[in-house]
């Protein structure tokens, strides 16, 4: 642990962003030599990378108190260090579960892993800022990686429909970051996000709202919060699932970090303003999502609704805009990317080359098939739906607590009313694999082990996690001061 | 043991529950006799809590705390008073013949649905024990599992549908139960069930949380006209559901009245108590006439279970129109314990009626009153059985049906002339349904050759059968020990019932 006194040494804080650029480079120059005649090395040594970079996490970027760095360009504080490691921990998981996915389709090449490495620097990058520039840098090192890792299985059609989609939509949300960003600037005359901070107050004149109408839309469409949307779904569907896996879990840290930095942090003076004009979005994420995936026959699809859907519960967070909401977004957040860490991983598990096992009528019988797979999937279906002993519970839990600390009684009914409406299609998952026989056709799972046990840790975790929640919230409660 | 006895309680039906499903079903057989083992241990660890429990005193014993959720003070706290010893001791008891009835009988993902049950077990008494309320909560909903899938898997051929709306309806009940726990534990700093009672509450505030609990309880008790969910998730149900449903699900409505809606928000519930009295003297008199015309044995008990249900729900708010009444509290705590006792007897006596459908369903696969007649002729040790507990069902005397029924009527007297009569009409309707199903399935001549066939009890049966019926007959006509245990609480419920918690 570091005594903030004399952590003068900006270098050794920024460690992990710092090893990750050499680590990048390093995988890539070893994809280039050795990756032809080895495939997979490169796999074995990104999950190499991430260790040895949670490690160095640990030892150097573990700070106990707020420290800028860089001009003011940075900031390192408990919550960068438990996002960082909660992201090479994800990012681990992710390439675990996908590294089958790869080889049984004959991409298994190493760009993969260094777009995802880049990702995951972009994650960081915006994790740690602390200026708007800061912020952009790492909005759009993120979502180009992310754009390219959309569109790696360059035979698919659909995939390369859903990033083409993804980027022309995604420019457009960056422009209006930009665009908001510049008039915030112009008026403040600071790109520091304490400087805005401090020069912003209540109540806000009318400039303020402009840019930070602009901004909250770039939010939301990073969030993929309703009605900006429009993008998610197709991206979940088309893009392999490994990817979808990877574009479902990860970034949502670095949105989540977005939200933080550039609302809450960043216009502590006009959170009035941004939390009225999150209100109606959480809503509408809410309603649309759980209503709009009940209709669904296409698993990644109905979990790319799904996400919406909890995406609401993560707004509402911010909405009640006090450091309880925001710890309780923080910790929505985390749980949600561990139960779509194991619903997408068993997707990944359960197709085979030529299928793709993301049609729900996939799923029938799933008990006879492969008992192990489906109990997990139904533990992390409960969970989504909110259902104790399952962590997702105490999810849900926390943030109608803040909204009742803020005094939100409306926007408490709408939320537990939809999670009812939710129970159903995860319901449904449930239904078809323990009531329904499964049809002769369907071919074998994957059966590698040590996937299987990853899995099976993550499930474990759902459940763990769930009897057990005191550390978690505490840490999340914590971290946000 | 006695520090610890409420979670060996608890976790000792659920840690055989976990061993079982790891067995397998390729180890089925010992699956079988350690869920047997467990249950019947479970019931012998209630005799400790049974003698040793002080009938002097209103607050909870065999406590135990551990902090939970610091941060948010939430304890693993349990505790028992008097009304939920006897129903944790229900909870133990009905779970054996459960596992029992289904030893031969379930042949398909057997060691699945024995592990389902014995979780369900420690779950449900979890419920019972909490004294924490997120932990009642997480209880209460996480029962909601096992269920389900215990329908949805060994249920007849419109189960999904039945399983489904089993869980969508009791799930949106519950939801905004939670949304009441967590706005009080906002307001008083902590979730135990104790400090909810002693938080004072606007009367406004206190109509929000009655209607929130309200909907939760309602639901699961079920009271007209939210009980749409029982009939199809009885008759959908394997055996054991339908026994586990009726005899414990149902009756954590009735306890969630005594336990939160009543101590919480009690000038609601003074000022809504006609709301619930007029419901459940509709599901007392409208759904016993339903009950009546029902072709399908199970369903007929099914609405017979919601009728006398709304005695529970009567005898528990009558309270209020007896003080209107006669401004005194004589006769209110009769009401709750009429309730009370209520409660455990039909949890014995629908549990019964459920067995024996289930032992004609096992032989004939039908469960329509048409395809039987004269089943006495054939199975004549089952016939006294079955005509014994519908009769306990109509409220005979010498039976539990009588103590509990007889209490809420009495009570309900000194409410005014109009509340006992027209509860009175179940003895009328009760002897209707119950009698007529007798003697269309039990008397009469041979219905058809398939009845001719039948065989009579064999030894497992008799042996469920025949300790529902000592149990049954024992309540009935020495209710005075558990009377006696439920006292204090009781008296101490009623104090909090008619308190005010409106700060001045």
């Amino acid at each position: 642990m570091l005594d903030p006194s004399n952590t003068l040494n900006p270098f050794a804080v920024a460690m992990p962003e710092i090893f990750l650029t050499a680590a990048i480079c390093v995988v890539l120059l070893f994809e280039a030599f050795f990756g032809a005649k080895r495939r997979g090395a490169t796999a074995t040594l990104t999950l190499f990378v991430l260790v040895i970079g949670a490690a160095l996490t640990v030892v150097y970027a573990n700070v106990t108190q707020r420290v800028v760095l860089f001009d003011g360009m940075y900031v390192a504080d408990p919550l960068a260090y438990v996002l960082k490691l909660a992201g090479f921990l994800i990012v681990a998981w992710v390439l675990l579960y996908s590294r089958s996915y790869l080889e049984n389709r004959d991409i298994l090449k190493g760009e993969y892993y260094v777009l995802a490495l880049t990702a995951l620097l972009g994650i960081f990058v915006l994790v740690s800022a602390n200026s708007l520039l800061t912020v952009y840098l790492g909005v759009e090192l993120l979502a180009l990686s992310v754009y390219a890792m959309v569109a790696f299985d360059r035979e698919s059609g659909v995939a390369a429909e859903a990033a083409m989609k993804y980027f022309v939509l995604g420019a457009i949300a960056s422009g209006m970051l930009l665009y908001g960003m510049s008039i915030i600037y112009g008026l403040t005359g600071t790109l520091s996000l304490d400087g805005i901070a401090a020069a912003l107050h209540s109540p806000s004149d009318l400039g303020v709202i402009l840019g930070l109408a602009f901004m909250v839309v770039a939010v939301a469409f990073k969030f993929g919060a309703v009605p900006f949307h429009m993008w998610l779904p197709d991206v979940y569907e088309g893009a392999p699932t490994s990817v979808t896996l990877f574009v479902g879990t990860a970034p949502k840290i670095a949105y989540f970090a977005l939200a933080l930095r550039l609302l809450a942090y960043g216009m502590p003076g006009a959170a009035i303003d941004w939390t009225r004009m999150l209100m109606p979005l959480a809503v509408l994420t809410l309603v649309v999502g759980n209503v709009v995936a009940i209709v669904q026959s296409n698993l990644k699809r109905m979990l790319a609704y799904s996400t919406i859907s909890h995406v609401g519960f993560i707004v509402l967070g911010f909405v009640a805009g006090t450091k309880s909401g925001y710890a309780a977004a923080l910790y929505y957040m985390l749980i949600y990317v561990l139960m779509a860490l194991g619903a997408f991983g068993v997707v990944v598990l359960a197709s085979r080359k030529g299928f793709e096992a993301d049609r729900l009528d996939d799923y029938k019988g799933m008990y006879r098939r492969d008992p192990l797979l489906a109990l997990a999937m139904a533990m992390l279906m409960f969970s989504m739906a909110g259902v104790p002993p399952f962590v997702g519970f105490w999810a849900k839990l926390r943030i109608i607590q803040a909204l009742w600390e803020t005094n939100h009684p409306w926007l408490v009914i709408i939320a537990v009313s939809m999670s009812v409406v939710g129970a159903f299609y995860y319901l449904r998952v449930v239904k078809l694999m323990y009531f329904d026989e499964a049809p002769e056709t369907l071919p074998a799972t994957v059966r590698s082990t040590g996937v299987r046990f990853a899995l099976g840790i993550n499930a474990a975790a759902v459940l763990v996690l769930g009897i057990l929640p005191a550390p978690l919230l505490d840490l999340c409660s914590r971290i946000i001061g | 043991m006695h520090d610890h006895l409420l979670s060996i309680l608890i976790w000792l039906p659920i840690a055989s529950g976990i061993v079982v499903l790891m067995l397998g079903e390729r180890n089925v057989g010992a699956g079988r006799w350690l869920s047997l083992i467990g249950s019947v241990a479970t019931l012998a660890l209630c005799v400790p809590l049974w003698h040793d429990f002080n009938t002097h005193t209103a607050a909870y014993q065999f406590v135990e705390q551990v902090a939970w959720i610091p941060r948010f003070h939430a304890y693993y706290a349990l505790g028992v008073d008097g009304i939920s010893m006897p129903l944790i001791v229900l909870t133990a008891f009905m779970t054996i013949p459960v596992v029992i009835a289904g030893w031969r009988v379930i042949t398909k993902r057997a060691a699945q649905y024995y592990a389902a049950f014995m979780i369900m077990e420690g779950l449900m008494i979890g419920v019972f024990a909490a004294t924490d309320a997120l932990l009642f909560y997480f209880f209460w909903e996480a029962m909601l599992i096992p269920m389900f899938l215990i329908i949805g898997i060994w249920g007849g051929p419109r189960r999904v549908y039945a399983t489904i709306k089993f869980f969508l309806y009791t799930f949106l009940g519950s939801v905004f139960m939670l949304a009441a726990l967590i706005y009080m534990y906002v307001k008083a700093g902590s979730y135990s069930i104790a400090a909810f009672q002693a938080l004072p509450l606007t009367l406004t505030e206190q109509r929000w949380i009655f209607f929130a609990f309200l909907l939760a309880f309602a639901v699961k008790v079920p009271m007209w006209p939210v009980h749409t969910w029982l009939p199809d998730a009885h008759v959908e149900a394997p055996t054991g559901g339908s026994v586990i449903l009726a005899a414990i699900m149902l009756k954590m409505g009735g306890y969630g009245f005594l336990r939160f809606s009543l101590p919480i928000a009690p000038d609601a519930c003074r000022e809504l108590n006609m709301l619930i009295i007029t419901l459940s003297l509709i599901a007392v008199i409208y759904i016993g006439f339903v009950a009546i015309v029902q072709p399908d044995m199970k369903k007929l008990i099914a609405y017979s279970s919601i009728a006398h249900m709304g005695f529970v729900t009567l005898g528990a708010f009558v309270v209020y129109a007896i003080v209107r009444a006669s401004g005194g509290l004589q006769g209110a705590a009769m009401g709750m314990d009429g309730a009370m006792v209520q409660m455990i007897s039909h949890g014995l006596i629908s549990g019964a009626m459920f067995l024996c459908v289930g032992v004609l369903y096992d032989r004939m696969h039908s469960r329509q009153i048409a395809d039987y007649g004269g089943v006495v002729n054939t199975m004549p040790i089952f016939g006294a059985f079955m005509v014994l507990f519908a009769l306990a069902n109509t409220g005979l005397p010498g039976t539990s049906g009588f103590v509990g029924e007889f209490l809420v009527i009495l009570a309900s007297f000194k409410a005014g002339f109009w509340f006992s009569t027209l509860a009175a009409v179940t003895l009328i309707l009760g002897a209707c349904y119950s009698l007529w199903l007798v003697k269309r399935v039990v008397f009469g001549p041979v219905g058809n050759e398939h009845v001719a066939k039948l065989t009579d009890l064999d030894g497992r049966e008799f042996l469920i059968l025949g300790a529902l019926a000592v149990a049954v007959l024992l309540l009935g006509i020495w209710p005075a020990p558990l009377l006696k245990v439920m006292e204090p609480t009781i008296h101490h419920l009623v104090a909090q019932a008619v308190a005010t918690k409106v700060p001045v």
